[in-house]
């Protein structure tokens, strides 16, 4: 559990008071420092005194990037960039090779990071739309910003589209008594866009101020699935003429290369607006949301780190870039 | 499922073509494209890097020395060494024991309720076994009731203790209600958990002890990345489990984790998941994704496939007017309900050796049969026999019919004549000459 406490400690930095958010950041610099000093070991010694980075090093750094599954493509082109970098200036330190490197990878991310994501105001309800394959989380996800949104006093409702999986509305209705919120739902097997349909009519008349609507998992190349997607979308602002007003497409972290091309089927379907990555708490690194917000131009909003209802966090990309080198 | 690897690895192959000889040079290229391929596809990079390291010492030993083309002579080692990867050949479960005992196992989200489900299913309908499923995730909101929904659909029975929070003492008790009403199977559904979490690994590793499995599966996402290789190690330590689950092999993943996982814990693939229906699950032959991987197609399954669905009788009838060119848009329309029946066409399409590059930018999905079938529909039976006659009047005529347009009929009138060739392809030599060709040396060349 020792990584996951790390995720929980670097990543849980909002809604706190001054003093912690104090706490917070010598905690954030000793970790960063950590992460630092490792990395500086293992390569310090390697390029000490040496004017370029030879194949050796490159080759780690290429085993790096490749084993957190950034992709080949995105690798090539960060250590493309961090050679050209390095022939420019014939010296190089091994701080400076460090941060260049971090450089080139956050820089690949469009988003500022945020200290907190407030929802827009809007003079209707703000309406989610959670998208993604099988098995990636986004029920659990719903959950957690379910929870997220009434701690700040949010007047939330659940809509309970995911009415093919077996028993997929007896768990998201477990997660709305969990955080108490309203949910709207129907029977399995009845029309998701008309789950959507109602549930924005009683969020309308109820004048809340989210809307959070769950949708089935589906792999990306069932065209059928596909277009349903995006017919529930489409109903949507038959009620509020702007939703869905945010498209969040859930990433597994352990999935690898296909997240691209999940990325891309979902944008085509639903024009999905923001990514979030689940299961960070596990061992793997999820490196290609980094090609994924590159090529899409896609912010990753949140980070899930584990199954309790808090464990949602908004996504740095500063912290998110060291736990790659993190081992 | 494995087309993107195979386009990548074609493109290596390329590079060989025309060159006279295996050197060191040459081959340093390809295995290049050919260790990126396979990282693309999700392959470990150390499983990629000791895979072409094997395969480049292969090709620069004597073996050169062979009548062989490079590029032929290279594709023959990288198909041994990749069947060699996957295991030899298929391997089924042990259902000896009375009650067989099955261990279900694997990370969060990678679809083990809904595999045990199917595996329900399977052992009932094909076995003829008479199983018992036993709800063992306590943690996960609804989970019990998503295995009670599913043995319901299947038609099995649960064993559940809602109220108990101790899964090693469900699945014994479960096995004790397994052995006073003959049932002759257990399949035992664990929560999912990550491989990092001490607690949770303890625990599976408690049940395993205490229970004593017959079989332990370890379920996967078959869109897994790198750290597939972390994942199975690790369960592996704990669990020894004695087979692999692929699940969600119905998307477009490269499916290299398949690969990773015979490499760095050599366990069986014993199972693949192939859609979210109960009666998608199917056996794994090593073989045979071998040789998808080559970009042969997976032409058995194919054949397998269609001969399930397809009624053979209509078959044989459209087959006799293929040969007679006198195949219409009514035969036409009978077979766009069978290929309907059959799955996803662009999947089935791109099981044929050759088909599978060329379909994919081809614009053909199950949705767009809708236009399809009422444009024809709106034509005189003379014209859907004989779709020559077929001039602009008549179109127009049947494109008021229809609610489309002229081009819209033109766009079908192609589709009709692509369709038809590949009619051709698919039973023009019928399903025995292909099975001979699978059988056989006859093998297609890259």
């Amino acid at each position: 559990m020792a990584l996951f406490d790390k995720f929980k400690n670097i990543f849980s930095r909002e809604n706190k008071s001054q003093e912690d958010k104090e706490i917070d950041k010598q905690k954030l610099d000793d970790s960063l420092n950590k992460t630092k000093s490792n990395f500086f070991d293992k390569i310090s010694k390697k390029i000490a005194g040496k004017s370029k980075i030879d194949d050796n090093d490159l080759d780690d750094f290429e085993e790096i990037l490749i084993s957190s599954d950034i992709g080949v493509e995105t690798t090539l082109k960060i250590i493309n960039n961090l050679e050209l970098r390095v022939k420019k200036n014939k010296y190089i330190n091994t701080e400076d090779l460090y941060s260049i490197l971090r450089e080139e990878i956050s820089n690949l991310f469009i988003q500022e990071d945020l200290e907190e994501f407030v929802i827009p105001k809007v003079n209707e309800p703000y309406v989610i739309m959670v998208v993604g394959v099988n098995g990636v989380g986004k029920t659990t996800t719903i959950g957690k910003l379910a929870y997220k949104f009434k701690s700040a006093g949010l007047k939330v409702v659940l809509g309970a589209g995911d009415t093919f999986r077996a028993a997929a509305v007896d768990q998201i209705s477990i997660w709305a008594d969990r955080v108490g919120v309203e949910i709207v739902k129907q029977e399995m097997g009845s029309d998701p866009a008309s789950v959507a349909f109602d549930t924005l009519q009683s969020a309308k008349a109820k004048n809340a101020d989210v809307v959070i609507i769950d949708t089935a998992g589906r792999l990306h190349n069932k065209i059928n699935l596909m277009n349903e997607l995006t017919k529930i979308k489409n109903v949507m602002h038959k009620i509020i003429p702007n939703a869905p007003h945010d498209v969040m497409l859930v990433l597994d972290a352990s999935t690898g290369q296909n997240a691209i091309e999940q990325a891309k089927q979902f944008t085509a379907a639903t024009k999905v607006t923001s990514l979030a990555l689940t299961k960070l708490d596990g061992s793997a690194k999820g490196g290609v949301v980094i090609g994924i917000s590159d090529q899409f131009n896609i912010p990753v909003r949140y980070i899930g780190v584990g199954e309790g209802i808090d464990d949602l966090q908004l996504f740095n990309s500063k912290e998110f870039v060291n736990s790659i080198f993190d081992n | 499922m494995f087309d993107n690897l195979s386009n990548k690895l074609d493109k290596a192959f390329k590079i060989l073509k025309g060159q006279g000889s295996i050197s060191e040079i040459n081959v340093a290229q390809t295995m290049k494209e050919i260790r990126k391929a396979l990282i693309s596809a999700d392959v470990d990079f150390k499983t990629a890097k000791e895979f072409t390291a094997t395969v480049k010492e292969k090709a620069l030993g004597q073996e050169v020395l062979t009548t062989l083309k490079p590029g032929e002579l290279l594709t023959k080692i990288m198909k041994d060494e990749l069947s060699n990867l996957m295991g030899s050949e298929k391997s089924d479960l042990d259902l000896s024991s009375k009650p067989t005992i099955i261990l279900v196992a694997g990370l969060q989200g990678s679809g083990k309720t809904t595999f045990c489900g199917k595996l329900a299913l399977l052992l009932k309908t094909k076995f003829k076994k008479n199983p018992l499923l036993v709800a063992c995730d306590i943690y996960r909101p609804a989970a019990i009731n998503q295995i009670s929904v599913l043995s319901e659909e299947v038609g099995v029975s649960v064993y559940k203790e809602e109220e108990n929070k101790n899964p090693v003492e469900i699945a014994n008790n479960a096995i004790s209600f397994a052995k006073q009403n003959s049932k002759d199977v257990v399949i035992i559904d664990t929560a999912g958990r990550l491989a990092i979490d001490e607690q949770m690994m303890n625990e599976i590793g408690l049940i395993k002890d205490n229970i004593k499995p017959n079989e332990t599966l370890f379920v996967v996402d078959a869109m897994t990345g790198q750290d597939a290789v972390n994942t199975a190690k690790s369960f592996n330590e704990k669990l020894d489990f004695n087979g692999v689950v692929l699940t969600k092999l119905d998307g477009d993943t490269r499916g290299g984790a398949a690969l990773t996982i015979r490499s760095v814990v050599d366990k069986p693939i014993k199972f693949i998941g192939t859609s979210e229906k109960m009666d998608g699950l199917d056996v794994f032959y090593p073989d045979r994704m071998a040789g998808r991987i080559l970009g042969m197609g997976d032409v058995i399954s194919l054949v397998e496939r269609a001969q399930q669905q397809f009624n053979e009788e209509d078959a044989r009838k459209i087959q006799k007017k293929i040969a007679k060119n006198s195949f219409g848009f009514d035969d036409f329309l009978s077979q766009i309900q069978q290929v309907k029946k059959m799955g996803n066409i662009k999947d089935l399409a791109s099981m044929i050796p050759g088909v599978g590059k060329s379909i994919k930018d081809a614009d053909i999905d199950n949705d767009s049969f809708k236009g399809i079938e009422s444009i024809i529909h709106s034509m005189t039976p003379e014209e859907r026999s004989n779709p020559i006659i077929l001039n602009g009047s008549r179109k127009k005529r049947i494109a008021d019919g229809s609610g489309s347009n002229v081009q819209e009929i033109n766009q079908l009138i192609k589709q009709f004549n692509q369709m038809s060739k590949m009619m051709k392809m698919m039973q023009g030599g019928g399903a025995s000459k292909m099975m001979e060709m699978m059988k056989g040396n006859n093998m297609p060349k890259f």
